[in-house]
């Protein structure tokens, strides 16, 4: 195997998951096969071969910065799962 | 004749003509719903009052004597990853369970000028990831034609509700093959339009660089009709093309004369479903007799296409799923402090596949793999592109099969999530290159499964392929059969 348990532990919090226990060593195995099946890609030479992020050549789209009415604030709001005086509210951040 | 049974051309004349009501016709598409739903769960959300009310008022417009557009009056669905304001948008996934988004899709914005009859959102596998639509949090949907098999995925509640009579039409959405292979296994039209042909304003984002909204209808006629509706640029998606948009509906020509045809050799697999083969090569016969040119070509960077794919789709994927934390919306599952917080909310809301997806995602990215993962993956990306450009040169579409099997049973493939991601081969490539893409139904497998004929074009080349599939369309008779379900009949 070329993924330990560990490195898929480390990818999880990474992505803010944890992993039971009793599913750590699935995700493992199959992060391993994944990995292997796209092995195949170090055979195809790139070394001079740009890179596409987007398939249409669109860049630098500009537009006029003018002011436009945008979302008010109670409905950008009302699908918070905690709000408190307009503001998001979140669990503690800082340490005390 | 069944109302439900109609593509939306028909239905409108009718309309026109005084021969329905909108209103008669909405509620016979619910008395379907009424029949079949429990057989097939294509729905997560119904509109069934708002469909009633929006029916009476084109009946309204009918009888004022007023003209109506093409889709007024005619009950249609959408993926539920299309945000509708007012109306729960889930992604058919657990963390946006009670969301419900405070603006409109700028398809819908676009939709609701034309006027149809919307009757709810559809099922779909979580965050449009996966093949099958057994990803979905609630429920999976089945395959109308055999309800023990797939609809395909992730547009699978759609393209089962076209199929199954409990829509006359349906968007959907397409990263990777989403609206194309659903299409095909359930015997329905479905395209995924080039690139930025849509907008992609308040479709939740999966695979930016590659998600796409099309129609999946009954006919290639709806499907000109419906790309007329939704096609066109956006300042709200910067990456939506400025190329002015074409009457779809012109396009609408049987002649392919002279037509030059790419077959790509690497297109028909090892492993391909024998009938699918036999379908699709009947197809290409089909379509020298009308007097289009068959010409071989290679793509050969094709085999490459699912390794790069599912390295930038879960990449994007990652980056774009980051928002579900617990924060500004969706749901929150408390901790003792703010990483808990996430942590706890993603672990317990996102399913399986989606957990997946975003590690591979995480992982490609990481310090130490992002240049042999993510950067060769765009690398080979470019070469994939080229292949269709190389090939374009001599060829006016490309026509290979849109699935190299019919629907599979459900349950068969989804304890091996690899074997699942090998049924993309032949859609992927064309998301990677940002061209356009139609399925159009092609026959049937010998259990009588729908086999769907993928016809590829270049870029904003919508038209040559509205004309290449209505061709080969009305040569036969295979859009005309609907899926009989055993159920009660309406």
């Amino acid at each position: 195997m070329k993924v330990s348990k560990k490195d898929m532990e480390n990818v999880a919090v990474l992505s803010r998951l944890s992993i039971p226990e009793a599913e750590a060593a699935q995700y493992t195995s199959q992060l391993d096969a994944f990995l292997a099946y796209v092995e195949n890609l170090k055979s195809v030479p790139t070394d001079s071969v740009k890179p596409t992020t987007y398939a249409l050549p669109v860049q630098n789209v500009f537009r006029e910065d003018v002011v436009k009415p945008s979302l008010e604030r109670e409905a950008a709001l009302a699908n918070a799962p905690l709000r408190e005086d307009g503001y998001f509210k979140v669990p503690r951040i800082l340490e005390e | 004749m069944k109302l439900y049974d109609q593509p939306a051309h028909v239905l409108h004349d009718m309309l026109v003509n005084k021969e329905i009501t909108a209103t008669e016709l909405t509620q016979a598409v619910l008395a379907r719903m009424d029949a079949v739903e429990d057989e097939v769960g294509a729905y997560l959300t119904q509109t069934r009052d708002t469909a009633l009310q929006q029916a009476a008022q084109t009946d309204a417009k009918i009888a004022r004597g007023e003209a109506i557009a093409f889709l007024e009056g005619i009950p249609g669905a959408l993926k539920d990853n299309i945000c509708t304001k007012g109306v729960k948008t889930t992604c058919a996934s657990k963390i946006l369970e009670h969301f419900v988004p405070p603006y409109n899709a700028a398809v819908v914005e676009k939709l609701q000028a034309a006027n149809p009859v919307l009757l709810g959102k559809t099922n779909m596998d979580e965050f449009a990831m996966g093949g099958s639509t057994e990803n979905s949090a609630y429920h999976p949907t089945h395959n109308p034609w055999n309800t023990e098999c797939v609809p395909g995925g992730s547009s699978g509640g759609s393209a089962a509700a076209v199929a199954a009579g409990m829509a006359i039409w349906a968007l959907g959405s397409d990263t990777g093959g989403s609206i194309r292979q659903p299409a095909s296994f359930c015997g329905v039209v479905g395209m995924k339009p080039t690139y930025g042909r849509v907008s992609r304003y308040g479709l939740v984002a999966y695979a930016s660089s590659l998600d796409q909204i099309g129609p999946l209808t009954r006919d290639v006629t709806d499907c000109a009709h419906l790309l007329n509706v939704i096609a066109g640029h956006d300042a709200m998606d910067s990456t939506s093309s400025a190329a002015a948009v074409p009457d779809y509906t012109k396009a609408l020509v049987q002649d392919v004369k002279g037509l030059k045809i790419g077959l790509p050799k690497e297109y028909f697999v090892k492993g391909m479903d024998a009938d699918v083969e036999k379908a699709i090569r009947t197809a290409i016969e089909q379509f020298r007799v009308l007097g289009a040119e068959i010409i071989d070509i290679s793509l050969p960077h094709t085999e490459y296409a699912i390794s790069t794919y599912y390295l930038i789709a879960p990449a994007e994927a990652a980056t774009n799923l980051e928002r579900y934390d617990g924060v500004s919306y969706g749901e929150r599952i408390d901790g003792v402090d703010i990483m808990e917080m996430m942590t706890n909310t993603r672990t317990q809301k996102f399913g399986a596949e989606v957990k997946r997806r975003i590690m591979i995602g995480n992982y490609a990215l990481s310090a130490g793999y992002y240049d042999a993962y993510y950067l060769k993956a765009l690398k080979v990306r470019t070469l994939i592109q080229q292949d269709y450009a190389k090939a374009f040169e001599t060829v006016d579409v490309i026509v290979a099969p849109t699935a190299p099997t019919p629907a599979f049973k459900i349950g068969s493939m989804i304890s091996d999530p690899l074997q699942m991601y090998l049924q993309d081969v032949c859609t992927v490539p064309l998301n990677l290159a940002g061209l356009p893409g139609i399925s159009v139904p092609c026959g049937y497998s010998n259990q009588h499964m729908p086999i769907g004929l993928q016809i590829i074009g270049k870029p904003l080349a919508e038209e040559t392929l509205l004309r290449t599939a209505y061709t080969y369309e009305q040569s036969q008779s295979f859009h005309k059969e609907m899926a009989v379900l055993g159920g009660k009949q309406a």
